[in-house]
């Protein structure tokens, strides 16, 4: 079946990706938050800015990491100074751009989710004795499950197919951010290679398909045991 | 005095405006749809925040204007039961009872888990999602979740309004027990005046307020 290297690039876009997912999810669940519930002067421009990876160019994207990041950059310079840190030709500056990429899917996902929580509910957790952070674990949280677990699944596949943002960044490196997508890309550019491009191919195919399917059953089970959530994706 | 309330605020364009001081037993709160009952009942349990005024019930102060006393609803241990109920739809009967008996200190507690099962006659719906109860049996589940949560005194938001006619007989009957079992004071939002006519110990009328 796959070559020991083909595993490895599917290893390394399921790291990138779930890392990916796993760093974006508590800066989207804050954000839907604060878009969900929060009233203050310049909502629309942050709705819009947390939008923007999802109508810009990918390559724009790669490009104003790459400029942030760089040794020089705002935040390269700092990261290498205070922590040592490069995120240059890294499989982390892969799994960022792929977070960034991702991050209007979650926001949208779970907004939804939380939107659609009743605050009398929580009034009522109130009355009966539920402190703030309480009232967000035992109400909030549970309630908005199906939107947060739908959230993930799409970022996840988001994040599998990342292309444009990716190898603008980080560039292809083999074994650092060359993901399933770059690889396949990579393998377009040599002749004979036709049957390595398939394999790949159809391993996206799968995984892509997996999350998709997964996000919907995870809505429809939350469905069964709640109330709509509008979360679906498909 | 088992309640001393004294309320004035605002909702929208609306002012509501209360007074009152009366004894234990149960405090009949009526008047026409508009005269700001339920907001009356929200800012007695510290869900609105009135503009001036008072809230002293059984001898503690809960809210003062003028001292700027204001507890938050999860200190206040009163036990309401909403007009809508707002059981919790992704827990079960029984989770639902215990999220109030959970979180009361045990010297408030006045009645244990067993005995307002029974009191309430659900044991049978223990298990199941608030979802699937009928009108009666959501309004028992809403009183006996008030009751688990160690309530100094309850407020009840028209709890016959959605009722037919036998099952309001068997809720009154409920509140009746309550009052005389448990000696906690009550305010009652009712617009019936049988209902009124026959729980109420002590009667307060509200007029709609003043629109500007």
């Amino acid at each position: 079946m796959l070559t020991p290297d083909e595993w490895g690039i599917v290893w390394l876009s399921l790291q990138v990706s779930l890392v990916a997912i796993a760093g974006a999810l508590p800066f989207a669940f804050g954000l839907a938050y604060l878009l969900a519930r929060g009233q203050f002067p310049g909502k629309v421009v942050v709705d819009a800015l947390i939008h923007l990876p999802l109508v810009l160019p990918p390559v724009v994207v790669g490009w104003i990491l790459l400029i942030a990041f760089a040794p020089h950059g705002v935040l390269g310079a700092p990261l290498q100074r205070w922590l040592g840190v490069s995120l240059m030709f890294r499989w982390t500056g892969a799994a960022l751009a792929a977070a960034i990429m991702a991050l209007p899917l979650m926001v949208r996902s779970i907004r939804l989710s939380i939107e659609a929580v009743d605050p009398r509910l929580e009034a009522a957790a109130r009355t009966l004795g539920a402190g703030r952070i309480d009232r967000f674990v035992t109400i909030l949280l549970p309630l908005a499950r199906p939107g947060v677990l739908a959230a993930l699944v799409l970022g996840f596949a988001r994040s599998l197919g990342e292309f444009g943002a990716t190898i603008t960044f980080v560039s292809n490196v083999p074994g650092q951010t060359a993901t399933l997508p770059l690889a396949i890309y990579s393998a377009l550019q040599v002749p004979g290679q036709d049957n390595a491009v398939w394999r790949l191919a159809l391993i996206s195919v799968v995984l892509s398909l997996g999350a998709l399917i997964a996000s919907e059953m995870l809505v429809r089970h939350g469905l069964s045991r709640d109330r709509d959530t509008g979360a679906h994706v498909l | 005095m088992s309640f001393d309330i004294a309320l004035s605020l605002t909702r929208g364009r609306r002012r509501i405006e209360t007074a009152f001081a009366t004894g234990g037993g149960i405090t009949a709160l009526c008047g026409p749809s508009g005269a700001g009952k339920s907001s009356a009942l929200a800012a007695i349990a510290g869900l609105l925040r009135p503009d001036d005024g008072h809230v002293a019930v059984a001898g503690a102060m809960l809210f003062d204007a003028a001292s700027g006393i204001d507890l938050p609803p999860e200190t206040r241990a009163c036990g309401m039961v909403f007009q809508d109920l707002r059981l919790f739809p992704h827990l079960s009967v029984e989770a639902n009872l215990r999220y109030g008996e959970r979180r009361a200190p045990p010297v408030r507690r006045i009645v244990d888990f067993a005995e307002t099962v029974r009191f309430l006659d659900i044991a049978a719906l223990l298990g199941r999602r608030p979802g699937t109860l009928s009108g009666g049996e959501a309004q028992r589940v809403g009183i006996g979740r008030a009751l688990l949560s160690g309530p100094r005194f309850l407020l009840l938001d028209e709890p016959l309004a959605a009722l037919d006619v036998a099952l309001r007989e068997e809720i009154m009957t409920v509140i009746e027990r309550i009052r005389d079992e448990f000696a906690l004071p009550m305010i009652l939002v009712s617009h019936s005046p049988d209902e009124v006519a026959r729980l109420a110990d002590h009667v307060v009328l509200m007029e709609p307020g003043s629109v500007g």
